[in-house]
């Protein structure tokens, strides 16, 4: 199916190939010049690739149908994950590049492994060891990694919106694995798959349609999260009901037209939670005076254990990682069985390959 | 060409319609029934024989096998159901989904896989199970009963055991429903067409 909302590439600026084809004159720069190009010129213009080339870089654009799209296509892939040898054929031949000019291993690995699993190659880049300290510009980092014939392209960077700039360079298709404080959505579909896991368990295999009528609190640093954003797109497109929960210095400055609550009072909601979930507090972030100390924010907002003894007996925890134990969370309660955390991080590779799958693999172009 | 595929492959705005009756349900039936005499004939019983269906046309006819496979033979041969969306070769061709989750409760190795499917049409779809088996060990042997076969193969597979051999024309459609075999076309609606 032509995935709901993926963004195509119909926003890139003219190539070289349009320039050729091109009638209109608008652009016919190759035309001016040489009014015939000739055979040879032409192939040599030709871009051979798949045209609708589809990212994924914000929840929003996937929208409802697409989330549940990739939530089943999950299903089949955490049955692959279950066999003896975990690896299907899928993706044989393509080429998936990592790009992470920010630190990560567990978004980078579980990407890598997804691909692995589906058979593809894997490229990766990481900044520090790159071209990249020597002064190279991230176009011409990208535009180099796309000319060696890759097919997708997993990006993280510290700008927001970066992402969605190389998508206007490269020919692959561009996966946002994290940018800035702008999102993180393969972060938020596996949040959702987890949720949706937990919930089946439950309810003896019953598959739920959505998260409708959950209470989920998302608690922590709202303001510099592009976990947080992810989602509470997410969840609340799949019916859910968000609560942010932040000291007010980490809240954003406006919640307009995020379909939310907030509160600064973890305990006033802690009895009516689902789900409570725990952002990494960014230590690096304590410079800018925004904490006063990190024993502080663990005394009011960490889970602690006499806090998890007074959620709902059902109610899940889950964490993005890494968890900085004593500080968001005390290190007994990261144990206890309510804890997704590493289901979470078994669920990424499993969801990430229903995102490579679905952009690389279903043809649905 | 199973439910399967027409369900990710059919156009939007397209629509099956059915042209001529081949086969009734009864017949349907008849022929299920043989096909099970004729597995426990090759295999001289039902030792080691394990029943496997394609996703997704394939799994209702597995499932009556082994059914009509209990009744004929007193014992319950274990019974999968297999989807081979990412084994096909024409991934990044053409819209390729799982309809549904592989279910394979067992392990095939040194088992006689008995591989079921409504319609064999081109092979392709058998070749991505053969390559999907080979994944999870080395079954004894596999063998394939189909329902109907159609012809137009691409590839050097045969089937064991067939409920019917139907030629038909490359572009016609074969669906097969506990009601019968039917042969139709695929056909624009008007709506597609521009047609007010």
């Amino acid at each position: 199916m032509i995935a709901p909302g993926m963004t195509t590439s119909t926003g890139t600026p003219p190539r070289p190939t349009d320039q050729v084809s091109d009638t209109t004159g608008a652009i016919g720069v190759a035309q001016v010049t040489s009014p015939r190009a000739t055979a040879a010129e032409e192939d040599f213009f030709v871009d051979h690739r798949v045209p609708a080339v589809r990212h994924l870089l914000s929840i929003a654009d996937l929208g409802r149908d697409g989330i549940l799209e990739i939530m089943r296509l999950s299903d089949a892939f955490a049955e692959v994950s279950e066999r003896p040898i975990p690896k299907v054929p899928a993706l044989r031949g393509r080429t998936v590049a990592t790009v992470f000019m920010e630190p990560s291993t567990r978004t980078r690995l579980s990407f890598e492994t997804a691909a692995k699993r589906l058979s593809a190659d894997v490229m990766t880049f990481t900044a520090a060891t790159s071209a990249a300290v020597k002064g190279e510009s991230l176009r011409d980092t990208v535009e180099t990694i796309d000319a060696m014939g890759i097919d997708a392209m997993v990006i993280r960077h510290h700008s927001s919106g970066a992402p969605l700039r190389v998508t206007n360079w490269v020919g692959a298709s561009v996966i946002n694995a994290g940018d800035g404080t702008h999102e993180h959505p393969t972060q938020a579909l596996l949040d959702c798959f987890t949720i949706r896991e937990a919930l089946t368990a439950r309810h003896d295999g019953e598959v739920p349609a959505d998260l409708k009528g959950l209470r989920i609190a998302v608690v922590g640093d709202i303001k510099h999260s592009r976990v947080a954003r992810s989602n509470v797109l997410a969840f609340s497109a799949l019916g859910a009901q968000v609560v942010l929960v932040a000291p007010p210095t980490l809240m954003p400055a406006s919640l307009q037209g995020w379909p939310v609550t907030a509160t600064g009072d973890l305990d006033g909601v802690l009895g009516e939670l689902d789900v409570i979930y725990l952002l990494r507090i960014q230590s690096e972030r304590l410079g800018e005076v925004l904490l006063p100390s990190l024993d502080e924010y663990h005394w009011r907002y960490g889970l602690t254990r006499a806090r998890a003894d007074a959620l709902d007996k059902d109610a899940l925890v889950m964490h993005p990682g890494p968890m900085i134990r004593g500080v968001e969370i005390s290190p007994e309660v990261a144990d206890l069985p309510a804890s997704l955390v590493t289901r979470q991080v078994r669920n990424g590779v499993i969801v990430r390959m229903a995102v490579l799958f679905h952009l690389l693999g279903s043809g649905a172009m | 060409m199973a439910d399967r595929e027409r369900g990710s492959t059919r156009p939007s705005g397209r629509v099956f319609v059915a042209r001529s009756q081949v086969m009734d349900g009864d017949e349907v039936r008849r022929a299920l029934v043989r096909i099970a005499h004729e597995i426990v004939e090759r295999n001289r019983g039902l030792l080691g024989v394990v029943v496997i269906g394609l996703q997704t046309g394939g799994v209702w006819l597995a499932e009556r096998l082994v059914t009509i496979l209990r009744e004929i033979e007193g014992t319950a041969v274990p019974f999968g159901t297999i989807d081979v969306a990412f084994y096909r070769d024409d991934i990044g061709l053409r819209p390729v989904l799982p309809e549904e989750v592989t279910d394979l409760p067992f392990d095939i190795t040194g088992r006689t896989v008995v591989l079921v499917d409504d319609v064999l049409f081109t092979g392709r779809t058998v070749r991505a199970a053969l390559e999907a088996f080979a994944a999870r060990g080395r079954a004894g042997a596999v063998q394939l009963a189909v329902m109907v076969d159609r012809g137009h193969r691409e590839l050097p597979i045969r089937p064991d055991f067939v409920g019917k051999n139907l030629p038909t024309r490359r572009d016609e459609l074969v669906e097969v429903t506990e009601k019968g075999v039917t042969i139709g076309d695929l056909l624009t609606t008007d709506k597609e067409r521009g047609v007010r």
